[in-house]
């Protein structure tokens, strides 16, 4: 009868040891703990068994329960820690995703190609010390064209077929006229660039009735030829990223002089000649010269004291040339599938 | 300009070849546009001669010519053509022959008569237009010669893209003489040949306006055998620079001015009446031209007249009565000096633009008009023989111009251009311009040329000594420039950042024209009163703009009409407005919505765009300027809108911009299957921004309470949010309005808002009672205001 009570006991911890394995959940487990070593649990009650029992085998069968209970204490969380494992894993495994289901929410839209190349424009002008100006769209007679050496009947008018809005007024045809706005407001030393939006009547495959420019201007006490070509070679070198061969070609602009046209060699075919560059392995980018004397007369500067240049680029021809782009017209049918690619 | 190359050398001696020739013109600002053959190769096709000409026995259409190209052995041809004749030199193309147009010549039996070979036209050979008649070759033709020998088709054919200043460069001799100065060459001072009276056949000049036309050579040339015939060589050399072949008389006068530049024209002698005048139009006076067209002339403009009426445009065109016609048998040839400017825009003024014309606006050398006389009727009378009268000239040498002497400073050449160009170099390209030049202390006094129009100053010379010394010599001096920090205030907003916000919320810009549909600009906006342009292209693009819509809304349906559905799209650009006489241009910032709020995409429905998206897309907008709290959205009456769904946007108390549903009316009218919203806000109201200001952060608890009302359906979200904003004072740290809601039956006239106010206090926390005094006094003045009942 001695042993009977440490029989049980270990008897009981089987059972437990047995009941356990089948515990699948934590909840389960947390029954189980309750229901054995929880304050009312039947181990724990064991120690109620103490009372009846001669006093020289209480404390042994005390430690008994002790022992059993911490037994099974260590058991559960043996356990404990299978479940707790297992119900990770299982999580792991439920929630497991297609990762290459496109993600969610929104997207990015974009800047059309013409702003994206003003922008680099500007951001290449401003790193050379250019400030950025702004002029009217709609100007007068004056400072389109006769401010700019270009009278009334100037065989030069007939190539700038221009919209008229009334007598005197008319959409620029170029942002030359910023220059003559910009000198008759401002003193040298000047540097800026004025970008923006121009008209010309004409619409075909190679035109169309607005397109955007971008002038530049530099007047100085000793601005010469040589900076001016120094300037276009270093912007040209930016803008397209590699060490392109440019040349100056005379050319003829009412309101420079000595005026140029600047080629850079066929970005298409490195000079070799294509179809884009018509086999002369050049393409033409921009026009620049030296501002006349007859400007400056008409701004109010010293054409003895200083000098200066001024050039004006076409961007819709930087932009094509840049991204191969090879129908001017898309850059204003705004088609989304035009615009997505850039 | 068009040239022959070999017509060039004739003037100018040479080393380089046509590449070399191509990149020097090139290089000098005369663009070479296209260089190509002046004519096809031709194997197999040879001067043939016309012995013998016989009907064709089976058909009256057809004739069989016995041809002596060069073999002892008489070729047997069938031709159709009327002017094949005995004795006549015309191309043969020999068995085995491809010519231009594809075809390959071969013996064949035309109805059973068999034909060894084919004569052929001028357009069969690529030769020309003329396809009525073989072309007749001149008796120099040597029969088995091969034509491309005999009319040197071994040629270059080069175009020139001439800028307006370089009128003297409208000739052969000018091209040279250009190639002259700039290489050193020699220029072949070609003595053109003077032709003494026959007669004294005369008619009486009179110039009524010197200051216009200063010098007038006429000559009157009697007898002239009209069947003659254009040769070959001149007509080929015509052909080869783009003029077509027509007769002697007019093909004369065109090969002088291709090759020495001056213009000339030919009247009908018996056409005139009495005399010549060189006078201002009278107001209105008719004229009928040569093309057809008839014009009633503006006083200012310089004509040609006889005792009657005006017989030509001087300087653009002839008149059609005047002019020559297959009986003419006197001429009277014109060679005169129209000054440029006095002539400049009469032609375009009359939508007229010819050679004549072209060359007299650029600038003619004065000193030609006798030396073409001259030259034009010794070339005449060797075609069509002819009595040439006295040279007729009348002149008033004050108006003439005179070259002015021009002074030009060593030290400012070498300072405009930024290199050293020595003294020698200098005063050799100046002597090369055949300019009168004498040295001076500083420079040089240099006297232009009579042909050079375009050198009136000093930087007209020291262009000239840029281009022919070589731009590519001017270095390329790299950009210095001062440490002067253009400073970028941190309080304006950089328009770009706009750009990119929109573009992060995924929409695309556009760039419209700026001028669009008045139709579609008057529906949207009726009351503004759009800047029309004069001359417009099309009707469709005929109005300045007063709003960014019209474009944005032409994008959106062609993009619909793209099978595009969802298009967000934004432009940022100037809008055109009359005040009073004043234009008055405005930057803007719009957008056109449609379709989806979303992409498509799994796992989330789809829904439409709604107001409330784009007026969130306007939030995230206004926050970059750190003031969103300024900015304010208020029921409007902007007409194209939604009367339901639109706000002007006020930024303070400024109208900065509107927002809203297109109206239903107006998306019917357009053919728009989905709303579609719109909004435009002025630019520069976005461009200024709050400088951020730190508050200290608060360290105690922060608590949150919820509220939710009902009220009527009229009453405002923003009103309530303003009062409880107000209401709730400092502790308020945030406000959201987090739940609208109907319920359907209950009371339809009702809604409920809920709103989540957050509370906090500095430097202390927060008591229950306290946050619960501030939510009663909140809630009693909705009561009080818009009579919100507390929803439990």
């Amino acid at each position: 009868m001695s042993n009977l009570p440490t029989q049980e006991l270990e008897h009981l911890v089987d059972k437990i040891r047995e009941a356990l394995v089948h515990t699948t959940v934590l909840a389960e487990l947390e029954k189980l703990r309750v229901d054995y070593i929880g304050k009312k649990g039947v181990l724990t009650q064991q120690l109620k068994r103490v009372g009846t029992m001669p006093p020289e085998q209480r404390p042994q069968f005390g430690l008994a329960v002790n022992d059993a209970k911490k037994a099974v204490a260590a058991l559960i969380d043996a356990r404990r820690r299978v479940l707790s494992d297992e119900s990770i894993s299982q999580q792991l495994l439920d929630e497991r995703l297609d990762i290459t289901l496109p993600g969610r929410g929104g997207r990015n839209g974009g800047l059309h190609p013409l702003t994206r190349t003003l922008d680099r424009l500007v951001d290449i002008f401003q790193r050379m010390g250019f400030d950025v100006v702004d002029g009217p769209e709609i100007e007068d007679d004056f400072h389109n064209f006769e401010a700019l050496n270009i009278p009334p009947n100037h065989p030069a008018r007939a190539m700038h077929d221009t919209f008229y809005v009334g007598d005197n007024s008319l959409l620029r045809t170029h942002t030359s006229p910023v220059q003559v706005r910009y000198m008759g407001e401002n003193s040298p030393p000047i540097r800026v660039i004025a970008p923006g939006r121009v008209y010309r009547c004409d619409s075909d495959q190679t035109h169309t009735p607005m397109f955007h420019q971008i002038e530049g201007l530099a007047v100085d006490e000793d601005i010469s030829f040589a900076d001016l070509k120094g300037v276009l070679i270093t912007f040209l070198r930016s803008f397209f990223e590699t060490d392109l061969n440019i040349r100056l070609r005379p050319s003829y602009f009412p309101f420079t002089e000595p005026s140029a046209e600047v080629d850079i060699s066929c970005v298409f075919c490195d000079g070799k000649g294509c179809r884009v560059c018509k086999k002369t392995g050049w393409l033409e980018v921009l026009g620049c010269g030296m501002v006349h004397p007859e400007v400056y007369k008409n701004v109010g500067i010293d054409a003895e004291k200083f000098t200066g240049y001024a050039f004006g680029l076409g961007v819709e021809r930087l932009t094509m040339l840049r991204y191969g782009v090879d129908d001017l017209r898309l850059f204003f049918e705004n088609d989304l599938s035009f615009l997505r690619q850039f | 300009m068009i040239i022959s190359e070999n017509w060039l050398r004739e003037w100018v001696k040479l080393d380089l070849g046509t590449a070399g020739l191509v990149d020097t013109l090139t290089m000098a600002g005369l663009e070479v546009e296209s260089v190509e053959p002046a004519g096809p190769a031709l194997d197999g096709v040879v001067v043939g001669r016309i012995v013998a000409v016989d009907h064709h026995p089976n058909t009256g259409r057809l004739r069989v010519c016995k041809v002596d190209a060069g073999d002892n052995d008489l070729m047997t041809i069938v031709c159709g053509a009327p002017n094949a004749a005995m004795d006549v030199l015309v191309p043969v193309a020999l068995p085995g022959a491809e010519l231009p147009g594809g075809q390959t010549v071969q013996r064949s039996m035309i109805r059973e008569v068999e034909s060894e070979g084919m004569l052929c036209s001028a357009s069969e050979l690529a030769l020309g237009d003329q396809s009525d008649g073989l072309l007749e070759l001149d008796p120099d033709a040597r029969p088995g010669q091969r034509l491309y020998d005999y009319l040197a088709l071994g040629d270059s054919v080069i175009e020139i893209d001439l800028t307006p200043n370089r009128g003297d460069c409208l000739s052969i001799l000018g091209v040279a003489r250009e190639i002259a100065v700039l290489t050193g060459a020699t220029l072949h001072r070609k003595s053109l040949p003077e032709v003494q009276a026959v007669n004294d056949a005369a008619i009486d000049i009179d110039i009524n306006s010197p200051n216009r036309c200063p010098r007038y050579v006429g000559r009157v040339i009697e007898g002239l055998d009209r069947t003659a015939r254009t040769p070959c060589w001149m007509s080929e050399r015509l052909r080869r620079c783009g003029v077509r072949p027509i007769d002697p008389v007019v093909d004369v006068t065109n090969y002088v001015m291709l090759e020495i530049g001056q213009p000339m024209h030919a009247f009908d002698r018996a056409r005139i009446k009495e005399r010549i005048v060189v006078r201002q139009a009278s107001d209105s006076e008719p004229i009928a031209l040569l093309d057809g067209s008839t014009h009633s002339l503006s006083a200012d403009t310089l004509v040609i007249a006889d005792e009657g009426s005006a017989i030509a445009i001087a300087g653009v065109m002839g008149g059609e009565y005047s002019a020559i016609c297959d009986d003419t048998g006197s001429i009277v040839l014109e060679a005169a000096f129209f000054s440029p400017h006095e002539l400049a825009g009469h032609a375009r003024r009359y939508g007229l633009h010819t050679d004549s014309s072209h060359r007299f606006e650029r600038g003619v050398d004065p000193t030609l008009p006798r030396i073409a006389s001259h030259y034009a009727t010794s070339l005449l009378t060797s075609i069509t023989g002819g009595r040439p009268g006295p040279v007729l000239e009348a002149v008033d040498a004050d108006y003439l111009p005179a070259p002015q002497p021009v002074h030009v400073r060593h030290g400012r050449i070498n300072r405009l251009l930024g290199v050293e160009v020595t003294r020698q170099d200098v005063q050799s390209i100046l002597q090369r311009i055949d300019s009168s030049v004498g040295e001076s202390n500083s420079g040089w006094q240099v006297t232009p040329p009579s042909h050079r129009f375009d050198i009136e100053l000093e930087c007209d010379l020291i262009e000239e000594v840029a281009r022919a010394w070589g731009y590519d010599r001017i270095p390329a001096r790299t950009p210095v420039m001062k440490l002067e920090q253009v400073s970028a205030r941190e309080e304006e907003l950089d328009p770009r950042r706009l750009k990119s916000n929109l573009v992060d919320r995924d929409y695309r810009e556009a760039i419209t024209y700026s001028f669009v549909e008045p139709l579609l600009q008057r529906r949207l906006q009726p009351a503004e009163q759009g800047i029309e342009l004069k001359n417009p292209l099309s009707p469709d693009l005929s109005v300045m703009r007063t709003s960014l819509w019209p474009g944005l809304l032409r994008a959106l349906i062609d993009n619909i009409n793209r099978q595009h559905r969802r298009i967000r799209l934004f432009e940022v650009g100037k809008t055109f407005h009359k005040e009073g006489n004043e234009i008055v241009e405005t930057e803007r910032l719009g957008g056109v919505v449609s379709g989806n709020a979303w992409p498509e995409q799994w796992g989330q429905g789809e829904r439409l765009v709604d107001f409330f998206d784009v007026k969130s897309d306007l939030e995230a907008l206004f926050s970059l300027t750190q003031a969103g709290e300024d900015f304010s959205f208020h029921e409007c009456e902007e007409p194209g809108l939604h009367p339901g769904q639109r706000a002007e946007v006020r930024r303070g108390s400024v109208a900065i911009g509107r927002v809203g549903r297109l109206h239903p009316a107006q998306q019917s009218a357009l053919g728009l299957a989905q709303a579609a919203y719109l909004f435009e806000i002025e630019v520069s109201a976005l461009t200024s921004r709050e400088m951020p200001l730190y508050r200290r952060i608060s360290r105690y608890p922060a608590i949150r309470r919820d509220l939710a009302v009902m009220v009527d359906d009229s009453v405002l979200a923003g009103d309530l949010l303003n009062l409880i904003a107000k209401s709730a004072g400092e502790y308020l740290i945030n406000l959201e309005l987090f739940d609208v809601y109907r319920r359907e039956g209950i009371d339809s006239k009702r809604k409920s808002i809920a709103f989540g106010l957050t509370l906090q206090a500095s430097s202390r926390t927060l008591r229950d009672n306290e946050v619960d005094s501030i939510i009663n006094r909140t809630l009693d003045e909705l009561r009080n205001r818009y009579g919100a009942e507390l929803r439990t």
